[in-house]
């Protein structure tokens, strides 16, 4: 199933993580404000060892109150998935691997075909979608390996191990560990299932590991990196924005997370 | 393509009929669609479930509902006209049978809260009822829209001692209610049973509610024959929103001669307008944009209001074994006024989407004379005040 070599996303982030450092990959959307692409440059300068940018949806099922304001107000704004794609072809973000998280049926609609080479074209080296699990994966990740993206895949704590081992065998980029049973969304308290299934993601597979959905300070953050590779911060950031914070308060906060993850598991 | 003779039984592996249906859900869910397909298979198999539900159906539920030959409406349509009487089941719709179903079935697994979207309040009156009936929690999710031209069966709803979550977001209707209950399911699968209310969503619901609908049709093709000396009716017609009283419906039918007819509303007609797409679960029709994004069905009937389809009836329209029509808001209205005046009988706006289509057909695609079956699929209480008001 993965008889190819990485994508760029996955040997990115695979290297660094064998370096010792833990990842950090925020999430934001795109067409969420006129000056995303700013933000875009801004949180990849300020330490980011991937971005992942969302191309809203209408009907976006896993996301929370957080995620789905931020998609109405994009497609508000008039944000489609040509013109977010256009603006991260011509983003500088100095080489940081750019994810994009859609829906399956914005992908569909394009055509599979379509969208892998459009993606590919505008510099993106991987894809998320939440809503196409491993079992309805293969047309897509066809489409997706021959234009070298790599296709991220979820597991959840209620996942099997058997179906972890699959999944992590079809996965490619990195392994996208649930946190917690629940939309995207912040959370005060970390969740005891953040740290059990990063445990059985990293026992399951050798890619990366990262923890998505709940992670909401650094503090949160180190203490999952104990066991994952690294977290992905999508809701805490887009707050945020949606409050009115441009490029520098995003800066800041994806700066704050890579400043204590650095201290916490100094190799040095 | 499926040959017909394959038409309306089981999905493939993957839950497909034909290329509709799937299993397109974020992982968190998958096992949980894992387990309801084990076991709702383990019990649809195991004469003991079988046995409880047929009693509830018959003890609780008020089955077998009867088939009304309707001999004034028949005189003034030239046509011989019989009504499926769902709406004479508790609750006033074919809803109770898939409820009670996946209830029994929530039960088994050990589950002790139930959630539903609900359009109408059809559908959340039911689960509500059946939560009353095997004291579960419940909550249900109905679109803000439809909570406000549906304020009766919120309060019944509250009355049967669920909690009404009013849905503000996307277009407020019925979509969004899925989404939301989806949202809740996520965080609660351990505890709780989503109890979809139609012929959709992911693998195994469209299976799993037509099997639990398939009652509607196959009481009405044996009642047919009684009335009909032996001969089936000449056309089934059944109204779609997601479709599952359609569905219930044509599994009766599937392999008989009769001409299968689902209609839409006009404002949300999926196999109408609608385009291949995945949303809620599911590979069918919906009406969608360029872009992909999914458009808001626009209908006088909360219960139609949704912009997509069951996958099944897709793969039925494509293999040519259904077609489906559409009615509008205006044409629904006259015919509610017709069978009240005719029959007797206050219908639900959303099976008068199906008597629409008869009356402007008879004659025309439909031959005089012929003997058509409609699923009368709800009664029409619920709707009297929105009826009042159209005729202000």
């Amino acid at each position: 199933m993965t008889e190819r070599p990485p994508g760029r996303l996955e040997a990115v982030l695979r290297a660094r993580r064998d370096n010792g450092q833990k990842l950090l990959v925020p999430y934001l959307m795109g067409g969420l404000g006129e000056e995303w692409p700013a933000v875009l440059e801004a949180v990849a300068a300020a330490g980011a060892d991937a971005v992942e940018v969302g191309i809203a949806f209408s009907d976006p099922m896993i996301d929370g109150q957080t995620i789905q304001e931020a998609s109405v107000r994009a497609l508000a704004g008039g944000a489609t998935p040509e013109r977010v794609v256009a603006s991260l072809a011509s983003a500088d973000v100095g080489g940081t691997p750019l994810v994009v998280m859609t829906y399956y049926n914005i992908i569909a609609r394009a055509g599979e075909h379509r969208m892998a080479q459009s993606l590919a074209e505008s510099g993106v080296s991987g894809a998320i979608v939440p809503d196409l699990p491993a079992d309805e994966i293969d047309s897509w990740q066809a489409e997706a390996f021959a234009a070298g993206l790599d296709t991220v895949l979820l597991a959840a704590p209620t996942t099997p191990d058997a179906r972890l081992k699959m999944i992590a065998g079809k996965a490619s980029g990195f392994l996208y560990a649930v946190g917690v049973m629940g939309v995207t969304g912040e959370r005060t308290k970390l969740a005891e299932s953040a740290l059990e299934i990063a445990r059985r993601c990293k026992e399951a597979s050798d890619l990366p590991v990262l923890v998505g959905v709940g992670v909401t300070t650094p503090e949160q953050a180190v203490t999952i990196c104990r066991v994952a590779d690294g977290v992905v911060v999508g809701s805490a950031l887009v707050r945020r924005l949606l409050d009115g914070e441009g490029p520098d308060g995003a800066a800041e906060l994806v700066g704050s997370f890579r400043k204590v993850l650095d201290a916490a598991f100094s190799t040095a | 393509m499926t040959a017909l003779g394959d038409l309306m039984r089981e999905p493939s592996p993957s839950g497909r009929f034909g290329e509709y249906g799937g299993r397109f859900v974020p992982e968190s869910l998958v096992p949980a669609c894992q387990e309801l397909e084990r076991a709702f298979r383990l019990a649809w198999a195991d004469p003991s479930f079988r046995g409880e539900l047929d009693h509830l159906l018959r003890t609780y539920g008020g089955r077998p509902t009867p088939v009304t030959e309707c001999h004034r409406l028949s005189e003034e349509l030239g046509l011989r006209i019989l009504l499926k009487r769902e709406d004479l089941n508790h609750t006033g719709s074919h809803k109770l049978n898939n409820v009670i179903g996946q209830a029994l079935l929530a039960r088994r697994m050990g589950k002790s809260r139930l959630v539903a979207e609900t359009g109408a309040g059809q559908h959340g009156v039911a689960t509500a009822t059946a939560a009353a009936l095997f004291g579960m929690e419940c909550t249900v999710y109905m679109g803000a829209v439809d909570v406000a031209r549906q304020e009766l069966n919120v309060f019944r709803m509250n009355l049967l001692g669920a909690t009404v979550r009013p849905v503000e977001s996307g277009s407020k209707t019925l979509k969004d209610a899925i989404n939301e209950t989806l949202r809740d399911w996520v965080a609660t699968v351990e505890t709780t049973h989503y109890c979809l209310g139609s012929v959709m969503g992911p693998h195994p619901y469209p299976f799993l509610v037509r099997e639990l609908q398939r009652v509607v049709g196959e009481e009405a093709r044996s009642q047919c024959r009684q009335v009909l000396g032996d001969a089936d009716p000449d056309i089934v017609v059944a109204c779609v929103g997601g479709g599952s009283n359609a569905a219930g419906t044509f599994a009766g039918f599937v392999d008989s001669g009769a001409r299968l007819v689902g209609v839409e509303a006009a404002g949300g007609a999926a196999m109408g307008h609608g385009i291949p797409g995945v949303v809620h679960g599911m590979r069918s029709k919906f009406l969608q944009d360029e872009e992909g994004q999914i458009l808001e069905a626009e209908s006088i009937s909360a219960g139609l209001d949704y912009p997509g389809i069951g996958p099944e009836h897709a793969q039925l329209g494509d293999a040519g074994r259904a077609e489906y029509g559409q009615a509008s808001d205006e044409e629904v209205l006259a015919a509610f006024r017709l069978l009240a005046r005719t029959e007797g009988i206050l219908p639900a706006l959303e099976p008068c989407h199906g008597l629409a289509w008869i009356v402007r057909e008879a004659g025309r695609s439909i031959p005089r004379g012929s003997a058509v079956l409609l699923t009368m699929s709800g009664r029409g209480d619920k709707d009297v005040a929105l009826v009042l008001e159209h005729s202000r």
